[in-house]
């Protein structure tokens, strides 16, 4: 069995980007809630936040390549338009959707949603980096920077889910290939 | 550490998404418009809003990271006009309702 090209970028943007995020997302999260003066030694803290540092920037960036492969790489493919007379839409994913009345909802609803909603993503996860950086190992004194990276990664991830979940069904009712 | 920067960063986040969520649904309610932000034939309008959604959001970051640099900012009133931006930006980019502004 052999992926076409437009698949290999589909697995990358959807597999390799996309879980990639949600590792990554999961790090940050269980290393900003562990950062507690009282859960950590001094040396626990600086170690801590190198990883936290990490963990965040590789998560922006991979929200990023996603959102950035999703849209200019493999959405073209997805929305082509068949030339006229084409019977087989197979390679036309979004005109498939929109011909086949039980599924048209997939592109109307769950398309037109998740190429919006993919951006939120990767501009949320920009701005708490930022504040993991700015902040550093002065994070443990502010909890109200820790919490307001909290709830934004929160965010990122439940926009970034959908997205994914979204993507996962489009991908097995039409298929980029 | 003064708080400013980093109230900057949040705020212009809800900012940039509210932005980008607006266009999205103005783009749907008027035809012209949607065709001008076609930057990207292959993308469509998409390539239009993301890019001034980013834009934006960068822009608004410069601009109130430069004003509020060295600056103690009221930290709660920033949080809840964040959020309130990004509930903008959430419902505006939600398909049943930029839906309801679709031109025929």
């Amino acid at each position: 069995m052999a992926f076409s090209l437009r698949e290999y970028w589909t697995a990358i943007h959807g597999m390799a980007l996309g879980f990639g995020f949600i590792l990554f997302f999961t790090a940050s999260l269980a290393l900003l809630l562990t950062l507690q003066p009282g859960f950590l030694t001094p040396k626990g803290i600086r170690t801590n936040v190198i990883l936290l540092k990490i963990s965040g920037l590789v998560t922006a960036i991979l929200s990023w390549l996603a959102v950035i492969a999703g849209t200019w790489i493999v959405y073209p493919w997805y929305r082509a338009t068949p030339p006229s007379g084409t019977t087989d839409l197979s390679g036309f994913p979004r005109a498939h959707l929109l011909a086949t009345p039980p599924v048209s909802g997939w592109h109307s609803f769950g398309m037109e949603w998740k190429e919006h909603l993919g951006w939120v993503a990767p501009i949320l996860v920009t701005v708490a980096a930022y504040l993991i950086f700015r902040y550093s190992e002065k994070l443990v004194e502010e909890r109200k920077i820790v919490w307001t990276v909290f709830v934004i990664l929160c965010i990122a991830f439940v926009a970034s889910g959908i997205v994914g979940v979204l993507g996962a069904i489009i991908t097995k009712e039409a298929p980029v290939i | 550490m003064k708080n400013g920067p980093s109230a900057a960063a949040v705020l212009a986040g809800g900012i940039g998404l509210a932005i980008y969520g607006i266009v999205s649904t103005l783009a749907e309610a008027i035809a012209a418009f949607s065709k001008a932000l076609t930057w990207s034939k292959p993308v469509g309008a998409l390539s239009g809003k993301t890019i001034i959604g980013v834009l934006a959001w960068l822009v608004a970051w410069l601009i109130l990271g430069l004003v509020w640099k060295d600056r103690e900012v009221n930290y709660r009133p920033v949080i809840v006009l964040a959020v309130i931006l990004l509930a903008v930006g959430l419902l505006t980019t939600f398909p049943p309702f930029f839906d309801l502004f679709a031109a025929d």
